[in-house]
């Protein structure tokens, strides 16, 4: 059997990781048509490339089903319960970068550390019947977060997309979510709270310790990372 | 082993009948509009929320506490007492190997005039239910938690926000601090607070939170500035408070010394009294049962009076075999303007059998 190395199948992330290995002597390729999700390693012996949505890799090395995978430690982190023990990170990509972040409405000129959005949020709980409402797809990250920093009176709602939106919508007071320069948080009038990110988040390169490996997998594995450099 | 958890469970449940009380059942599918307004974001973490198309949000039961609440709430409001068994769904994220699904047996009191006499046979009811086990009694008051804020001499609103945050002691520390003064104020609230015009460069208001409340908390953080720092006697009080952990007598007289400098404190004290000598009427061995004032801050929020856990010392590895207390604020807050005095608790039967079982 082959080491599966799993790979964002599209986009950026995919052209920057095939980049990172390139550089150092091992070839990603895409095959067959544009539109046709297979791919080819060049330059070591015995790995197949799996292309899946970076989204998908955390759930495919905490299953075993691939031997290492590229995304970003934002979605490991928020995916996997007790993620050090399901997989090893074993190195930094240095692209991707973004931090996850609380953002309220800059016009909030009161609200600018974690304690003042925990006495807007009593306030705003007194005032209109209903809890805070904070918008993110990262529940658990955000959730953990807001719990060590003592904020009640929040919910979180939802939101796999657009999120700077929300708040303008009137569907959430504020936000938690991905940025990396803040320029689509200005665009929608937020700022990120003047607190340390919930999480610093890069591509990385992770490999599964779960999943199973044969004799013939363990050297080709071997033989991979050593090519690798790390 | 299930059937055995069962057996054991029914066996329990049975002996309180025999005291009593009577049988309650409940829906395992609850709605989760209740529980997320009661317990806050932080149940999600918990408990196992799933939808419906039809009726919304819905929870695996995560206890039974809401639901015998709300039924006894709906009767006709004369005192009773209520025992359960049936199984409890928590998610373990940071536990892994313990149960996510898991059986209780619990009791419940409504309704019982005398708070001291009703803690007392609660305690009494589990304590001797458990005695075979040999385990570690825990006790505590969060009623004087509640007294002591309520009485001390500051500004409403850091009452209220003092008050909010019981039940998270490191937030309830930090606050503390910042208003003895004793914790740098952020850069940016001094900023506010010394800007004649805050809003001026605020631009454009967006969202549900309105100008005029934003105004308001300003408002309110300037008046909070401009008052006086709480005293550093005022700090160590809350610390002595907080920091009693010793034997029921021995901390009742240390709490009656501390409430020499903060009389806020004795009618709780009064209630503490009239349950050691309630407990010690019931039997319960009250010169030597643990009192620590800090305990049950972290994990139960809607207790505000008496509470009290069973630990087995030979497995300090387990949870709690038993946990319960006094709640009359949730049945204020369910009971939509009624209230009902209410104590209770749940004992788990898987543990019971883990640590040998009952005779």
């Amino acid at each position: 059997m082959t080491v599966k190395l799993g790979v964002p199948s599209k986009g950026r992330l995919m052209e920057k990781t095939f980049d990172w290995f390139g550089a150092r002597g091992v070839t990603l390729t895409r095959t067959g048509s544009e539109r046709e999700y297979a791919g080819a390693v060049d330059g070591v012996d015995g790995v197949d490339l799996v292309l899946l949505s970076a989204g998908e890799i955390p759930r495919e090395l905490a299953a075993g089903r691939i031997h290492l995978g590229v995304t970003g430690n934002d979605l490991i982190q928020e995916k996997l319960v007790q993620w050090d023990q399901k997989v090893e990170p074993l190195a930094p990509l240095g692209f991707g970068h973004a931090n996850l972040i609380v953002a309220v409405p800059n016009c909030w000129v009161d609200v600018d550390t974690l304690d003042d959005l925990d006495g807007a949020a009593a306030a705003f709980r007194a005032r209109h019947g209903f809890r805070m409402r904070i918008a993110t797809k990262y529940h658990r990250l955000v959730r953990d977060y807001l719990r060590r920093g003592g904020v009640a009176d929040y919910q979180l709602v939802d939101s796999q997309g657009a999120t700077e939106g929300t708040v303008k919508n009137l569907t959430a007071e504020a936000i938690a979510d991905i940025t990396s320069t803040g320029e689509t948080l200005r665009a929608n009038h937020l700022k990120i709270l003047n607190e340390p990110p919930i999480l610093e988040s890069q591509a990385t390169l992770f490999r599964s310790r779960r999943a199973e490996v044969t004799d013939q997998e363990r050297v080709n594995l071997r033989a991979l990372i050593e090519r690798l450099g790390l | 082993m299930k059937s055995r958890v069962r057996i054991e469970a029914e066996s329990i449940c049975d002996g309180f009948v025999a005291e009593g009380a009577a049988r309650f059942e409940t829906d395992i599918l609850l709605q989760a509009e209740v529980l997320l307004d009661l317990y806050g974001e932080d149940i999600r973490a918990r408990a196992y929320v799933t939808t419906d198309p039809e009726r919304g949000e819905m929870m695996l039961r995560p206890d039974f506490t809401v639901p015998v609440v709300q039924y006894h709430m709906a009767g006709d409001g004369l005192p009773a007492s209520y025992t359960y068994f049936g199984e409890v769904f928590r998610k373990q994220e940071d536990h892994p190997d313990r149960r996510s699904e898991y059986m209780q047996v619990g009791y419940e009191e409504f309704g019982g005039a005398n708070a001291a006499a009703a803690d007392a046979d609660v305690f009494g009811q589990f304590s001797d239910v458990l005695a075979p086990l040999g385990l570690r009694a825990a006790t505590g008051d969060i009623g004087i938690l509640i007294a002591m804020v309520r009485g001390l001499a500051t500004t409403e609103d850091r009452r209220a926000a003092l008050m909010r945050h019981i039940w998270r002691p490191a937030r309830f520390t930090a606050l503390v601090k910042r208003f003895a003064g004793l914790a740098p104020v952020p850069p940016s609230r001094a900023a506010l607070l010394a800007s004649e015009a805050p809003l001026q460069d605020a631009g454009v208001m967006i969202g549900l939170r309105s100008e005029r409340e934003i105004e308001t908390r300003i408002d309110a953080l300037r008046a909070d500035g401009a008052e006086p720092a709480m005293s550093a006697e005022m700090v160590d009080l809350i610390t002595a408070v907080l920091s009693v952990s010793e034997t029921c007598p021995n901390a009742l007289e240390h709490l009656r010394d501390i409430a020499v400098d903060m009389p806020g404190l004795l009618p709780a004290l009064d209630r503490f009294e009239a349950r050691c000598e309630a407990m010690a009427r019931r039997g319960v061995d009250v010169e030597n049962l643990p009192f620590e004032a800090s305990y049950g801050r972290t994990s139960m929020e809607y207790y505000d009076g008496f509470v009290f856990g069973f630990y087995s010392e030979a497995r300090p590895d387990l949870p709690p075999v038993a946990t319960g207390g006094r709640y009359d604020a949730l049945t204020r807050r369910l009971g939509q303007g009624r209230e009902i005095p209410a104590v209770g608790g749940v004992i788990r039967p898987d543990l019971v059998l883990d640590l040998g079982g009952l005779p």
